[in-house]
This record gives C-alpha cells, structure tokens and sequence, in this order.
C-alpha cells in the first residue's frame, strides 16, 4: 500500500496514493477478474432493461396509483397534483440514479491533481473554457476549496482560469442538471448551464485584465517567490488505468452516497411544484411585486449574494418563483447569485483574499448576474 | 514517525485527526500526531483536497477519510 513518493518543496506531479480509489495493477488481468467482469456486465445489462421499463412506465403507474389506488376524481386539483407528484419523483429520483453511477464511473479516475496538471500552460483563452468545463464536473466540498485554490496558484496557473474554475464549480454539476431538466425542462436547463459557464469565464478573463493576483494575501505571494517554478507536469498525473471493477466500486458507493444526500430534495421539490400545479394562482408575483421592472434585477442579486444556498437546494426554489410569475431573467439572477457566493464563503475566502479582492469579486458577480438577468428578462417571453 | 493530518477544520477533517488518534493509541508507540490547519504549509506540502493525512512527509491520502484499515497499514508499514 505504500506507494507515496518522497515529497519534494512543490511535488506537481505527485499522485495522492488514495486519491484515485486504487493504483490497480492492470497488466495481469487473472481468469477470476475476467469472470468478474463478465458478471458484472450482464448484471448492468439487465439493471439497464429493468430501469428503463420502470422509467418507461411511471406515468401509467402513476396515473393508477392515484386514480385508481388512491381513487381521486379524475379532474380534481388534488388529483392532478397527486398525480404529478409520483410521476415527477419517480422519474427524477430514477434519472438521478443514473446519471450519478454513470458519471462516477467517468469520475473515478480523475482527481484535482490531474486536472491542475491539464490546466497547467494552456492558453488563456482556453483556460478560462477548461477551467469553467473542469468546475462543472468535478465536485468539490466548500472546504476544501482553499486548498485547492492554493494548489493551482503554486503551480503558477493564472488566477483567472483559477477562478473561473471556483465560480463555476458549485454552480454546476450533475445533480443540479437532472433536477432542473426534471422540473423545469431542458430549455431552462440548457440557459442554466450556459450562464454558468459563461459566470465562470468572463469572471477569469476579469480577473487576470485587473491582474488580481496583486491582491491575494502577502502569504502566498510570499511562499510562491521562495519556492522554485514547478517543472511541467510530468507523466504521472496522466492517471492509473483502473480495472471494472475499482470503477464500479468507486461509482457504486458515489451513487450511495449523493443519493442519501439528495432524495429528500427531489421530493420537496416535487412537492412544492405539485401543491403549487393546482392551488397557487399563477402571475402572483407580477401581480403583488410588479414584476420586470430593470431595477427589480440588481437588488434580487444584492439579496442573493449573501445568502447561502447549494445548487440542490436551490431549484425548488426557482421552480416556485417561476410559476408564481416572477420573470426568468429575475429568478435565474437571484438563485444564481445565492449559490455562487455566500456570507460564509467570503469568511473563508477572506484568509486568501484581501479585501480589495473579495470587493472585486462580489462587484464582478452583481454586474454579471444583473445582466444576465436583463437579458433572460427580455428574451424571456420569447423562449418559453 | 510523525503523522500530521491537514484540514481547514472542517467535519470531515475532525472525524479524520479522532480516527487516526485512536489506531495511534492502539498501535504506535513513538508516534506523534498533529492537526495542520496552518494554509502555508498545505501549500508547501502540495495538498489540494481535505482532509489528508502526511506521514514523515509523504502524502499518504488526500480529499476524503481513510479507513481504519488504511490508517494501520500506514502505520504498520512506516
């Protein structure tokens, strides 16, 4: 198990030994590991054939449990609620199943060190792309994000790939993508996941024009002068090659563990749409705040800003303000903006940002987000 | 050996420094733990993700828990 190398000052290229889920040895693939595989592929085979025909039949099943079943009259508010209720869970509690094995099964081999390693010395233009692109499908946890924001800066990364990367990141992933395309539909979707990638590559292209590196703590200015300019990534970040079964293994307890942490979103989201598909008048926003007025945008960002909230969290939201009326390029604004910034994000950014900093990224989010929602605003009725 | 454990201070990187403690304590003698929530030596060390555990100065593991097995194999070997 000790495969850990000796640490030079700034190991670029050093490979964590239980980042990636093991360093199996692939060469001498063993008749038991073939049988293995061939099992397992026929179990996934007919996993595949059972999801899609419960997927294929959740409207009828929902349909009968809640006419016939539960015996609700057929043209009831409840009813249709009821009704919309089990068939929208069903289907985004069993897509969000398989995105999530599906995507595990990709993430498995990829880790942040080979991510640094792939940004390291592309274009810049590129590199807000990438960088934006990597923030989307890789997870990370909150807390780990100063780590890593110091791991891409020692290895000289421009800080505005950098940060194209960290606003992306909790903007995106594929949870987030599988509830609004369930609840919202894939127009909404795509607008969505356009916007955050676009949130993330102006903000680095930002970053470098002001040259924000100026502006991170003394610390890291001061440990990057002592320390030598890392060589190119070499070889070793290029990844292990893993057998089916470690991927299988890594995906499996993936799809476990986010799907603990999720269900309970999908069905509050579910909920809130279902109860307000028959009760809640529609337009009450525009009715009660008057909606589409330009400054209505920037003050729904300020709101949003401070406040803290994931992406999971987030979409039921979204989905409650839109079909009470508020206009999509409000809604997006403000959601948008509560997920990528937060009161105590900015408490923990404050240890490597100065404030000049911090002033200038809260001043970037308000004014991209404000136009985004402009935008949305006066496309909006064109695109429902 | 010197066992350090990074981490911010989040909960994952608690339950991290409380598991290594006690196979310490069941295993080692002559070993010193330390919690390292110190940015400039995460930096130097090269870690990237938290929670990561940094025996004698290899980078045993980074971004997640390890288990109880790993921790004394670790220990065992060193």
């Amino acid at each position: 198990m000790d495969t850990g190398k000796e640490l030079s000052p700034l190991p670029l290229a050093q490979e964590c030994v239980c980042n990636s889920p093991s360093p199996a040895p692939d060469s001498r693939q063993t008749a038991a590991t073939r049988g293995w595989n061939r099992r397992y592929f026929l179990v996934i085979t007919l996993l595949a054939a059972l999801w899609w025909a419960l997927y294929s039949s959740t409207l009828p099943a929902a349909t009968w449990l809640s006419y016939r079943v539960l015996d609700l009259g057929s043209n009831s508010h409840l009813g249709a609620s009821v009704e919309f209720f089990f068939y929208d869970s069903a289907k985004i509690l069993l897509l969000l199943v398989a995105m999530i094995y599906a995507i595990g099964w990709i993430r498995a081999s990829m880790n942040v060190e080979q991510v640094r390693a792939y940004l390291l010395g592309k274009h810049r233009g590129i590199g807000y792309f990438l960088g934006s692109g990597f923030g989307a499908i890789t997870p990370f946890c909150s807390c780990s994000s100063i780590p890593l924001f110091l791991g891409f800066t020692s290895a000289r990364i421009p800080i505005g790939i950098t940060m194209a990367f960290l606003i992306t990141s909790p903007l995106i992933n594929e949870i987030a993508v599988v509830l609004l395309w369930g609840l919202l539909g894939w127009k909404f979707t795509i607008i969505y996941v356009v916007v955050g990638l676009l949130a993330g590559i102006l903000g680095g292209w930002f970053m470098d024009g002001i040259r924000a590196e100026r502006w991170l703590q003394p610390f890291i200015l001061e440990t990057l002068a002592r320390t030598p300019v890392m060589e190119q990534a070499g070889a070793e970040t290029t990844g292990t090659r893993l057998s089916v079964r470690r991927r299988h293994e890594f995906a499996y307890s993936e799809t476990v563990m986010i799907f603990k942490r999720v269900w309970k979103w999908v069905f509050i989201g579910v909920g809130v749409g279902a109860a307000l598909h028959g009760f809640v008048p529609e337009n009450w926003f525009a009715e009660n705040l008057g909606a589409g007025q330009w400054w209505t945008v920037p003050v729904a960002v300020i709101i949003g800003i401070p406040l803290y909230s994931n992406v999971t969290g987030i979409v039921p939201v979204m989905q409650s303000l839109l079909v009470k009326g508020m206009p999509i390029g409000t809604t997006m604004a403000f959601c948008m903006s509560s997920v990528a910034a937060s009161i105590p994000e900015f408490l923990l950014l404050r240890q490597i940002m100065t404030i000049r900093l911090q002033a200038a990224f809260i001043a970037y989010l308000w004014v991209i987000f404000t136009l985004v929602g402009w935008l949305l605003n006066a496309v909006g009725p064109y695109i429902r | 050996m010197h066992i350090k454990i990074l981490g911010p201070g989040c909960a994952r990187c608690n339950q991290t420094e409380e598991l290594v403690r006690d196979v310490v304590q069941t295993r080692g003698s002559n070993i010193t733990v330390e919690k390292v929530s110190d940015l400039k030596e995460m930096m130097i060390l090269g870690v990237m993700a938290t929670p990561a555990v940094v025996i004698d100065r290899v980078v045993k593991c980074s971004g997640r828990i390890p288990s109880k097995e790993e921790v004394v194999g670790w220990i065992d070997a060193g």
